[in-house]
């Protein structure tokens, strides 16, 4: 890490200058599969958090004490070995997630950065986005972030009624969140995000749209609505359970849903994937890689990437998983340079169902071109154009397949799990059926 | 009697043996039980142990015990059993006769069996043949077959509950049948017993002076003696003739996977014995006599059988329907009046059958299969549907029956199955000459809905009747009426049997007993009341066939029978289980209940707004498309009536047997 500083920073200035210009584009001219194969984006993961909520059952940890600069070196011994392992030559965005990564120090930020641009091509314009928790995101800390090569923030609002706060186990409360809000918005003009949830227990259709209708008056250019899913293994889930608390209102929840869209629309936002709204072009590049089936490699305890391996036998991508306690993942990556845990090899007609079920997840769906890139066989009209089950879906409404594509109606979109049950057999019984070359 | 050496394998053998099917799963005579072992060696010093024409006919006394469930029917066997000798006197002899788990756990006898004792009395040998009846009405073919057999009947009645239902409907059976009826009050060493009261519900209920009830405990052996004394004096010998062609009552059938079926006959004209020809009245087939024996309980071969005595004979039969109950036996070309009475086992109540899980198709198959060995009164029939797979149509003498066939199956086969709703066999008296035509005749019985016809192509429906007996302390007299109302019976008698305890005679359709109409009696009694029932012929109804349909297509599965009283609550029962059990789809389901084209009952299944995770990066994608694959995968077999969804547990829980109210 000594002898690139200069380089780094070069590129954090020449990012500053670059992120006004950039807006990501939904569709954009497919580029070579050369030039795919070598292009990935970096999901880090930052396994700590001061407090667990109530909801959440994703990988984290409460540390007494994180010893920092041990997991920032293995963070980056990682970064370099998968990068080296995968062949990725470029680093279209990075996504630092967690955990609450805003609680690391933005030092570990940049010296991940430094270790992609070193070892990749990372585009001066290419989105950082970080995951920032209310209060650990001092308007201070959150400038450091962004010297540090942040350039988009994710925060996790996630409710403006303090009592929903609460029973999310939530640090923050509704004023610190807007007060966030606003300083994010100063630090990083039209590329901030927020979430809100819906659908908790016992929450009224009403006064989560009065929520929406506060939020909108101050939030940025993108906003992400989600559903409560209630995990196994949650203090939520289990309060739940025992009665303590009542159960969400499927039908409440879906009609939050609803009317949400309906708001956001009106207030000239692109829903652009099923809980995902922007409006200016502030779509995520991040996310929108994961639903478009690209690249990815991911870092840190407990991460999940996708990749083609360099020289891998045959030219299959696999779905990996680090190694998910920190310590084990620390000593594993020390030990071998990187903490894969498992690697599971992705057939082709497994990569086409992943292509279906993401890709339909947005607003633009599976475009020809896009499809024409993953098989370059069999045709969206092929697989999906003399089912009859399809055929009902198309004329119901909620399916659309036409010279652009395969995608959701408005309608469709709310109920995709219901039609990817008539979509994938159908992908699996033509792709038996196709013929072998 | 006995040959003191041979009484340890004995009593093994005679336990183990009456098993009509062991528990492991085995039919009678497996190899390597014990007691079969015992039973090879002992062949070859298997002697004849009775001279059975020793016996002169004054002296054979043919007795049957008929009793309400509980009152100790089986424990005054076992006591006669002992007095006599027939079995040691050890406090293991509890219910003797009843070896079927299901019969010792629910206190009823499902499987006749006979047992001859050898009782001295002044100075005389007697032959006593107690021939043990099923303790209930669904068998009651069986019980007036077994009847037939005899002279006369002990009627046990409990000294503490008195006269119930079902002491009603077997005395009216043993009267109707001419016998000599002994009253025998059991348990007068009950705490509450009150035989004085229950001697005057005898004389009152059944006209028999109240000096002639026999008060005794065969728990505790009280009085015993004199039971065996009133047998001997009360009811007459047979009335037989030795030297006319033989003539034998096949009264009961059991299956040995080595010997074949083991056929228990009383002999009424005749001698037979081991050689000789036999022909089977009802169909025609000849047989040659392998043995022929008494039971003591357990088999003893004789040389012969003479008329007047009870035994059993086995003839390389194969299969019980071969010697069906109520059936003539008679010498080859000597043929003889048969026996009157006979009838093919009729069934009563029809339920589906299927495996809980299709692979088990083939073990429920032989599962059956090894049941209906030894029960010639289930019929089966294949039957499939589209819901539920490959199964079978069952016919069951009644409603204890069905229930006692499962619990078998469960118990000795550990096998779990789905039952349907039980239904009753329907009659249609045809009015069209093509239909006429087709089925060959004008009276059809419609066991499938699907094959009701039309209104317009009958004449009338009829449905089966039952003339009900129920015995009530009269407190509950009131509701019982409305219950019995309800169920749409009609009162025909209603008498006090004593200060407080009333009998109420209704004629009921059957099909409105078949479903949960004990469960709702014995609550709304407090358990008090009493219930048993007879066949009483088919009487005119107005019976619809109700679809069920889904968004307007029909759900072949579901198609009822019903009375048109009825049509509406039932077919609303129906639409709310399916409601409660559908699944959301993507839009909504219309679930109706309809008489031809007039919708009588209707639900709604609202359409899903929302099904789509919300979140869905990195990690959640392995997760999200497994979890899709796996529904997927379950969708296939989901059945599909016009463009719905309908799992097989929809099914289930609208067809299973369950209580409505």
């Amino acid at each position: 890490m000594t002898l690139p500083q200069v380089r780094a920073r070069d590129w954090v200035a020449a990012a500053k200058t670059a992120q006004r210009r950039h807006r990501a584009e939904g569709a954009a001219v497919p580029p070579s599969p050369k030039a795919r194969r070598q292009s990935a984006a970096l999901y880090v993961h930052w396994p700590y958090c001061k407090k667990r909520c109530s909801y959440c059952n994703f990988n984290k940890y409460i540390p007494r004490g994180v010893e920092e600069a041990a997991f920032r070196s293995c963070l980056v011994t990682e970064a370099r070995t998968l990068l080296q392992l995968s062949g990725v030559r470029r680093i279209e965005s990075v996504f630092f997630g967690g955990g609450t990564p805003s609680l690391a120090s933005p030092h570990t930020v940049a010296a991940v950065l430094e270790a992609v641009a070193q070892a990749a091509h990372l585009p001066s314009d290419a989105e950082v986005t970080l995951e920032a928790n209310p209060t650990s995101s001092p308007g201070s800390r959150l400038a450091a972030f962004g010297k540090a090569g942040v350039n988009r923030l994710s925060i996790g609002l996630q409710s403006l009624d303090d009592t929903e706060l609460q029973l999310l186990g939530r640090t923050h409360s509704a004023s610190d969140a807007l007060r966030t809000l606003a300083e994010a918005r100063r630090l990083f003009p039209g590329r901030v995000s927020v979430d809100l949830m819906l659908g908790l227990p016992a929450q009224q259709v009403g006064s989560w749209l009065g929520q929406l209708q506060e939020l909108l008056r101050h939030c940025d250019d993108h906003i992400s609505l989600y559903q409560l899913t209630l995990e196994r293994g949650t203090a939520l889930f289990t309060q739940v359970q025992q009665g303590v608390l009542p159960a969400p209102d499927a039908e409440l929840s879906a009609e939050m849903y609803q009317k949400g869209r309906a708001v956001l629309r009106k207030a000239g936002f692109r829903q652009y994937e099923v809980s995902n709204f922007a409006r200016n072009g502030a779509l995520s590049t991040h996310n929108w890689q994961y639903w478009q089936c690209g690249q990815y490699l991911g870092i840190g305890p407990g991460a999940h990437g996708r990749f083609l391996p360099q020289g891998a036998r045959g030219h299959c991508r696999e779905a990996r998983i680090q190694t998910l306690e920190p310590d084990n993942w620390m000593k594993e990556v020390k030990l071998c340079g990187h903490g894969t845990r498992k690697r599971v090899p992705l057939s082709e007609l497994d990569l086409l169902e992943e292509v279906l079920a993401m890709g339909l997840r947005t607003d633009v769906g599976i475009t020809h071109q896009h499809w024409q890139q993953f098989e370059p066989q069999l045709t969206l009209w092929d697989v999906f154009g003399t089912s009859q089950e399809v055929k009902i879906l198309l004329e119901q409404g909620f399916l659309l397949l036409d010279h652009r594509g395969l995608r959701c109606s408005w309608e469709g979109l709310a109920v995709l799990d219901s039609l990817l049950l008539s979509l994938l057999p159908q992908l699996q019984e033509a792709w038996q059926q196709k013929p072998t070359p | 009697m006995w040959v003191l050496a041979c009484w340890g394998w004995r009593r093994r053998h005679a336990l183990v043996q009456w098993l009509p099917l062991p528990c492991r799963g085995r039919t009678r005579g497996a190899p390597l039980e014990p007691w079969a072992l015992a039973r090879l060696y002992s062949n070859a010093d298997r002697k004849e142990k009775f001279d059975m024409s020793r016996f002169p006919v004054e002296n054979i006394r043919n007795f049957s015990i008929i009793a309400h469930v509980d009152h100790g029917k089986s424990t005054l066997a076992d006591r006669l059993l002992e007095l006599t000798g027939t079995i040691d006197k050890t406090k293991n002899n509890k219910q003797v006769l009843d070896k079927l788990q299901v019969e010792r756990e629910r206190g009823i006898t499902v499987k006749a069996q006979t047992a001859s004792l050898f009782y001295n009395c002044a100075g005389k040998q007697y032959l006593l043949n107690l021939i043990d009846t099923p303790g209930h009405v669904d068998f009651s073919y069986e019980v007036s077959r077994s009847l037939s057999a005899c002279q006369g009947v002990l009627l046990v009645v409990d000294a503490n509950e008195g006269i119930q239902a079902q002491t009603v409907a077997n005395f009216f059976l043993a009267f109707e049948a001419q016998l000599s009826v002994i009253p025998v009050i059991n348990k007068i060493d009950l705490k509450n017993a009150d035989p004085a009261k229950v001697e005057k519900q005898i004389e009152k209920v059944f006209d028999i002076p109240s000096d002639k009830c026999i008060k005794i405990s065969a728990k505790l052996g009280t009085n015993v003696e004199s039971v065996l004394q009133a047998v001997i004096e009360r009811i007459p010998p047979p009335k037989v003739h030795c030297k006319n062609p033989l003539r034998a009552l096949v009264f009961d059938s059991t299956f040995d996977q080595y010997r074949g079926v083991i056929a228990n006959v009383a002999l009424f004209d005749g001698v037979v014995s081991k050689g000789d020809k036999i022909v089977s009245a009802h169909t025609q087939k000849t047989y040659d006599v392998n043995e022929v024996g008494v039971l003591n309980p357990n088999e003893q071969p004789t040389h012969k059988l003479y008329a007047g005595q009870v035994g059993y004979l086995i003839a390389g039969m194969k299969d019980v329907k071969e010697a069906q109950i109520g059936d003539t036996l008679y010498l080859h070309k000597q043929p003889v009046e048969p026996l009157p009475g006979f009838k093919s086992a009729k069934p009563m109540v029809f339920a589906g059958m299927y495996p809980i899980d299709q692979s088990e198709y083939n073990n429920l198959k032989s599962a059956v299969e090894k049941l209906t060995l030894n029960d010639s009164s289930v019929t089966v029939y294949r039957d499939s549907s589209p819901a539920l797979g490959a199964g079978w149509r069952l016919g069951f003498l009644g409603l204890l029956h069905m229930e006692v066939f499962n619990q078998r199956l469960e118990q000795e086969y550990n096998a779990s199955v789905i039952l349907t709703t039980p239904t009753v066999p329907y009659k249609a008296i045809l009015s069209s000459g093509k239909l006429i035509k087709e089925y060959r005749e004008k009276e059809i019985m419609i066991i499938n809905p699907a094959q009701f016809p039309d209104k317009s192509k009958v004449t009338e429906y009829l449905e089966p009747v039952v003339m009900g007996t129920i015995i009530t302390p009269d407190e509950y007299t009131g509701q019982i009426m409305m219950l019995c109302q309800a169920r749409r019976a009609v009162q025909k008698n209603m008498v006090y049997i004593d200060q407080n305890r009333v009998m109420l005679k209704y004629l009921f359709p059957l099909n409105e007993i078949v479903v949960d109409f004990y469960d709702s009696l014995k609550s709304l009694s407090s358990g008090y009341a009493s219930f048993d029932y007879e066949d009483a012929g088919y009487q005119t109804a107005e019976l619809v066939k109700m679809d069920i349909l889904l968004n307007g297509n029909i759900v072949e599965e579901l198609v009822t029978v019903v009375h048109k009283d009825k049509a509406h609550s039932v077919g609303k029962i129906i639409c709310e289980r399916l409601k409660d059990s559908l699944p959301r789809q993507l839009f909504e389901i219309a679930v109706q209940a309809a008489i031809g084209s007039k919708v009588i009952a209707r639900e709604t299944v609202k359409a899903y707004r929302k099904n789509v995770l919300a979140k869905c990066y990195g990690g959640d994608i392995t997760r999200k498309m497994k979890l899709l694959k796996r529904q997927a995968e379950g969708k296939k077999k989901l059945r599909k009536i016009g463009n719905i969804e309908v799992p097989k547990d929809a099914f289930i829980k609208v067809l299973k047997t369950q209580s409505d109210k």
